[in-house]
């Protein structure tokens, strides 16, 4: 187990390593997220502020574009330079690549909600500490990067994987989605714990799920 | 066995002949005309296997994957392939069939409600299913992909229902369950159903055996060419 974890961090480190030095996700995925906010303030015409739905309609769809960008990236950089074979070559458990995939995956998104979720706080109006915003993101994030981690895996190795990863994962994160836009509404607009205990319940149900589930099937993904 | 195969398919194509026929003619002639919804409610004994038969396909398509990817033969491959293709053809007729319901019974083509929404990511999931087999760089490797899509896809549609039953409450319920059916309703729609069952495990066969077919046309292929 220790020696599993060990592993796990090595394949991270060596992700954010190279995250470090390229800055290739973190900063693309970064700007394209920001131009979504813009491009949404302009069809919604927000004005000076939008309603709590609909900013968190708008923080969450953000996300999402600039996650499936994001995930599409770090599995084709690891497939440009013939990575993932020596990823494979490790003597390591394919589950261990999983979760070294992921906490990586996962790590990009954090930094990318966290830099953008002030930037859209303040963009619309709305009160900028939020701590309870803080947990839904991570929780939606980490259900989303679960099944991403996954099927970007899977979409590198097929015809036009740009397109196959979003085909594939928006159907399955729906839960997801719906669950972080309608925690979210309440939270902008300060209601108590019980609006929004039940969303996060299913995040965290979702993610166990997911979580278990990829690690399990992760192996026959990357198998050649 | 091939003897066994022509008789078992004669029974099957028989048997699902004569329940067709049984059901057209009770869903057309037999059965009384709904008092509230009027005429439109016969459409009701399609929609509703037609249903049934897209879930029966996808959990066929669920338990295929499981199989293949634990014991790595064709048939399973095949038969997950086939099922997920007819689910994703009854699904949209599903899709069809409901507003064609729901406009003159609620007024409207389309609601978010629980059950269309989660019919219609379950759409969107299977035809990502089907995509990933034609964009597999090849086809042993889309045969695995598509299997983890039908476990995984599958998984989660009892989540989809859960959530969006939540998100929107309000939806309408369905009288036909709750009131109880006349039984003359209840037995058509048995017919109907056993119908549409019959049916599909006529196509998934069908399917199936074709499938196994063009492998085997494609193995013989590669090996003269080798």
């Amino acid at each position: 187990m220790n020696r599993a974890f060990t592993k796990i961090l090595a394949i991270f480190w060596k992700d954010l390593l190279n995250e470090f030095r390229t800055k290739e996700i973190i900063v693309s995925v970064l700007v394209f997220v920001l131009l979504v906010l813009v491009i949404f303030n302009f069809a919604f015409d927000t004005g000076t502020g939008a309603s709590d739905t609909v900013a968190s309609g708008i923080l969450w769809v953000a996300l999402t574009f600039g996650g499936v960008i994001g995930l599409n990236r770090t599995f084709a950089i690891e497939k440009e330079n013939s990575r993932l074979e020596g990823l494979m070559l490790c003597p390591v458990d394919r589950s261990v690549i999983y979760w070294g995939k992921l906490a990586g995956i996962f790590t990009f998104m954090l930094v990318i909600a966290v830099v953008i979720t002030p930037v859209f706080l303040a963009l619309f109006n709305l009160p900028i500490f939020l701590p309870r915003l803080a947990l839904i993101i991570i929780l939606a994030l980490l259900g989303f990067s679960a099944v991403g981690t996954l099927f970007s895996a899977l979409a590198v190795n097929t015809r036009s994987r740009d397109i196959m990863l979003p085909v594939l994962l928006l159907p399955v994160v729906v839960p997801v989605i719906v669950s972080a836009v309608k925690a979210t509404g309440p939270v902008l607009a300060g209601m108590p714990w019980g609006e929004i205990s039940t969303w996060l319940q299913i995040m965290v149900a979702f993610d166990i799920i997911y979580l278990v589930i990829a690690t399990l099937v992760f192996e026959y993904v990357i198998e050649e | 066995m091939d003897n066994n195969h022509t008789v078992r398919n004669l029974i099957l194509w028989g048997l699902g002949f004569a329940l067709m026929v049984a059901a057209l003619s009770m869903v057309f002639v037999y059965v009384p005309t709904e008092k509230e919804s009027g005429i439109v409610q016969r459409i009701f004994y399609f929609h509703v296997p037609v249903a049934w038969v897209s879930f029966l396909a996808f959990f066929i398509t669920f338990i295929s994957s499981i199989l293949y990817l634990r014991k790595r033969t064709t048939k399973w491959d095949a038969i997950g392939c086939a099922s997920a293709e007819i689910g994703v053809i009854f699904t949209t007729l599903v899709l069809i069939t409901g507003p064609i319901w729901a406009k003159p019974a609620w007024g409207i083509w389309w609601t978010w409600d629980a059950r269309l929404t989660t019919s219609l990511v379950l759409w969107l999931i299977y035809i990502g299913y089907l995509l990933v087999r034609s964009l597999a760089t090849d086809s042993a490797r889309g045969a695995r992909y598509s299997a983890v899509i039908g476990i995984v896809g599958f998984i989660d549609v009892p989540i989809v229902f859960f959530t969006v039953n939540l998100w929107r409450t309000q939806h309408p319920t369905t009288i036909i369950f709750e009131g109880g059916l006349e039984n003359s309703m209840l037995i058509t729609l048995l017919v109907c159903l056993a119908a549409f069952t019959v049916l599909y495990v006529i196509l998934v066969m069908q399917s199936t055996s074709l499938k196994t077919m063009e492998a085997e046309i494609k193995h013989m292929k590669n090996i003269q060419s080798d």
